[in-house]
């Protein structure tokens, strides 16, 4: 029998009085992906995510969590977890108290993951005896995420987990979340932070004005934009900027940067241009120490994408 | 929307008895919440102590006269003080805090997740709220009562009219007493729930049911018509001390706390309405909109005109105090305290209906009508002690406030209300007849 998908969505449109929260929205996500989801403040993230854990249900259109249809707000199905608008925890509480109270409320037989794990699993251990009320907002993140954990989701809907992460945060979040999908769990998360998405995901939804501006996977995406802004680094900056010159589709940007004392070459290149660029370098023996897109594929497409809608619109 | 299918794997609403017990845990989580828990345990026990120790005595206070006599005057000193303060501050604290915590937390969507029904939420919270504050109120009575029958003693009591009430008699009444209290309480507590329910994050959400019972008290001491002060919810804060005359002035008593109970059930019925409608993936949304102010507040002024204009053929549209009233509940309250005073100095008992006690009074010096309340009262007792044929006379003066309690101050024979103390076999004691507090019934005699 075949896996159903963890989310299949079609038109789903959401109404807050006159605003219209989402616009006809098409959204699927495979059990196992780990689905970003990003756009400008108040295209309808938080909303998309607060239909898909059931707090509130669409005007119209269709929704279907691992496999069953939504018709009525709180009704989504079993394997269901995560926050909305930061993670609800209550201040007074130790972090293992917030989490064996939630553990009691959802009864002992749903419990699927010992408190104590969930809490290492994140990196709170060290303080798992401390009240919340003095954490950081990344720790918070992290518990609320400990928290989704207890009940072994099977589709999981994070609102911004990254943020307030510092690096070893980070690393906890990624690696539970990387684990969790490599298990079969579906990963929905939005940020705002596409360097987060880009290493997370494998695949993303674009959201304006409530309406999808794109969803597919990220490499799609990226291959889609024709043209990229580069920084290049090499040990020969004057041949480097020779070389670019003759390279047919490369663009050279005038305002190169200075990086450390060493001259930074910025172009403008698709990918094949590119392709033939390095090469270049490499047969003329230019090692290259660095090459990073100025603006992530992600990011440059986002800005693309939400700018043309709007423009549309 | 696609329905749902009848088999579908829908996750599971959490019980409302494990939703009481998260909440529970919640609310006793919060230092605030336990330091207000301890106090009631404590602080009871070391107010009526201390003031049982004192030689000056909070004689203002309904029973504080007596804290030297027995113990059973301290939970009722304290069951006047809650009324006033302490219960509308507890339930203000608590009930007026315990859906406004969550927004300020930003934890509704959290709790919603995890619950999956607001209805149960509501009955979670409000069952777990109630349980806060009933164990509050049981600290109250069991340690003030405690510590007044350590420190002075089982003894009997002397009741609003006079008589004395055995210890058991009293024991029973001052939780009798305490119960009423809880009616009130619980009518504050829904108010409290409104609020919170209503206001969200505002200041004035956590405040109401202070506010209200303060607005209640103001309203109280004002020349209102009996029936729109019985149809206030905090009347059986008051009305208790009919429990303390004899017989029982139970009309108002049970009118306070049926009132008191409707106004429980509409309040909490209120803010059921207002929390199941709450659009609760609006983040901008916290439930202080209009809807919460007219839907909250209309309707409870609609139930205070109805419970008026229902009350009223019963009550009348007077003061409910009048010269028949303030004559006879002065009279017999004489009758009892002298025969009270009588036993203080051994002499030879003498009967209430052997003394045939009486009282004439007027108000304003003849001036104004004899009725309504007012410090302008003046009545002329006399009495007759059998074998004598002089009939014995004093005359007090009544401070009488519009809820029908009353403070007589006597002016007579010497002997009889001369001094503050009297000399007794067993040393000085209060004189009885000095100054005493009684209580007259606002419903028609009749």
């Amino acid at each position: 029998m075949d896996t159903p998908p963890a989310v299949r969505a079609r038109g789903l449109t959401k109404y807050f009085g006159e605003v219209v929260a989402l616009d006809g929205v098409d959204l699927d996500v495979a059990p196992g992906q780990i689905h970003g989801l990003v756009g400008p403040n108040g295209a309808g993230k938080t909303t998309l995510l607060g239909l898909l854990l059931g707090l509130a249900v669409a005007d119209s259109g269709t929704l279907e969590i691992l496999g069953t249809p939504v018709g009525r707000a709180l009704a989504v199905p079993e394997g269901v977890a995560g926050f909305v608008d930061g993670p609800g925890l209550y201040p007074s509480m130790t972090a293992k108290q917030n989490l064996a109270a939630l553990a009691r409320l959802r009864g002992d037989d749903a419990q699927t993951m010992n408190i104590d794990e969930a809490i290492d699993q994140v990196g709170l251990t060290d303080v798992a005896d401390d009240r919340v009320r003095g954490f950081s907002l990344g720790m918070r993140q992290r518990l609320g995420l400990a928290a989704a954990l207890l009940t072994k989701p099977r589709l999981l809907v994070l609102d911004e987990p990254s943020n307030g992460l510092d690096p070893a945060g980070k690393k906890h979040v990624y690696g539970v979340l990387t684990r969790l999908a490599a298990d079969g769990t579906a990963v929905m998360l939005s940020s705002h932070r596409m360097d987060d998405v880009e290493s997370l995901c494998s695949d993303v939804t674009i959201l304006s004005t409530g309406r999808v501006a794109f969803t597919g996977p990220i490499s799609k995406l990226a291959s889609e934009d024709n043209e990229l802004d580069y920084r290049v680094l090499t040990s020969n900056p004057a041949a480097a900027r020779r070389l670019a010159r003759q390279t047919n589709g490369i663009k050279l940007h005038d305002d190169d940067l200075v990086h450390d004392g060493v001259e930074l070459l910025v172009i403008s290149a698709p990918v094949p241009a590119l392709d033939e660029f390095v090469k270049r370098l490499v047969q003329d023996d230019i090692a290259i120490r660095e090459l990073a897109p100025v603006v992530s594929p992600l990011e440059a497409a986002f800005l693309a994408l939400t700018e043309q809608q709007e423009n549309n619109e | 929307m696609t329905a749902i299918t009848a088999d579908a794997p829908v996750a599971r609403r959490v019980s409302v008895a494990r939703g009481y017990r998260f909440e529970l845990v919640k609310l006793l989580s919060q230092w605030r919440v336990r330091v207000l828990i301890i106090a009631c345990w404590i602080a009871p026990a070391l107010f009526v102590a201390v003031i049982s120790q004192q030689a000056s005595l909070p004689v203002d206070t309904l029973f504080g006269r007596w804290m030297h006599a027995t113990g059973w005057a301290g939970p009722l000193v304290l069951l006047g003080f809650s009324g006033s303060w302490a219960l509308p501050l507890l339930t203000s604290l608590i009930a007026g805090d315990v859906f406004a915590s969550e927004d300020r937390l930003g934890t509704w969507r959290h709790l919603l997740v995890a619950v999956r029904s607001p209805r149960r939420i509501f009955v979670s919270k409000t069952l777990s709220s109630l349980t806060v504050i009933l164990v509050m109120v049981i600290g109250l009575v069991v340690s003030s009562t405690a510590s007044g029958l350590l420190v002075v003693g089982s003894r009997e009591l002397i009741g609003l009219d006079g008589h004395l009430l055995s210890p058991g008699d009293a024991a029973a009444r001052v939780l009798l007493a305490w119960l009423c209290a809880l009616a009130p309480t619980l009518a504050l507590a829904a108010i409290g729930l409104l609020g919170s329910v209503a206001l969200g994050r505002s200041p004035m959400g956590l405040l109401l049911p202070a506010v209200v019972a303060l607005a209640m008290q103001i309203v109280q001491q004002l020349p209102i018509p009996v029936a729109f002060r019985l149809a206030l919810p905090g009347y059986a804060f008051i009305s208790w001390n009919g429990l303390f005359t004899s017989p029982m002035q139970r009309g108002p008593l049970l009118i306070g706390v049926a009132v008191s109970l409707v106004w429980a059930l509409v309040a909490t019925g209120l803010a059921y309405f207002l929390f199941v409608r709450r659009d609760f993936t609006n983040p901008t949304h916290d439930g202080s909109g209009r809807l919460a102010i007219t839907a909250g507040l209309v309707p409870l002024v609609v139930l205070l005109g109805l419970t008026t204009a229902v009350l009223a053929p019963v009550t009348g549209f007077g003061s409910g105090i009048d010269q028949d009233k303030v004559q006879r509940a002065v009279a017999v309250e004489f009758a009892h305290l002298y025969r009270l005073q009588t036993k203080q100095l051994n002499r030879a008992d003498v009967t209430e209906a052997q003394l045939q006690s009486a009282a004439e009074c007027t108000k304003g010096g003849d001036q104004v009508a004899a009725r309504g309340p007012g410090n302008d009262w003046r009545c002329v007792i006399s009495w007759h002690i059998p074998g004598v044929e002089a009939a014995g006379s004093a005359i007090y003066q009544l401070d009488i406030n519009p809820l029908g309690r009353y403070v007589s101050d006597g002016d007579g024979p010497k002997e009889v209300n001369g001094f503050f103390l009297v000399r007794t076999p067993s040393g000085d004691e209060p004189n009885p007849l000095w100054q005493f507090d009684g209580n007259i019934e606002l419903l028609p005699a009749n």
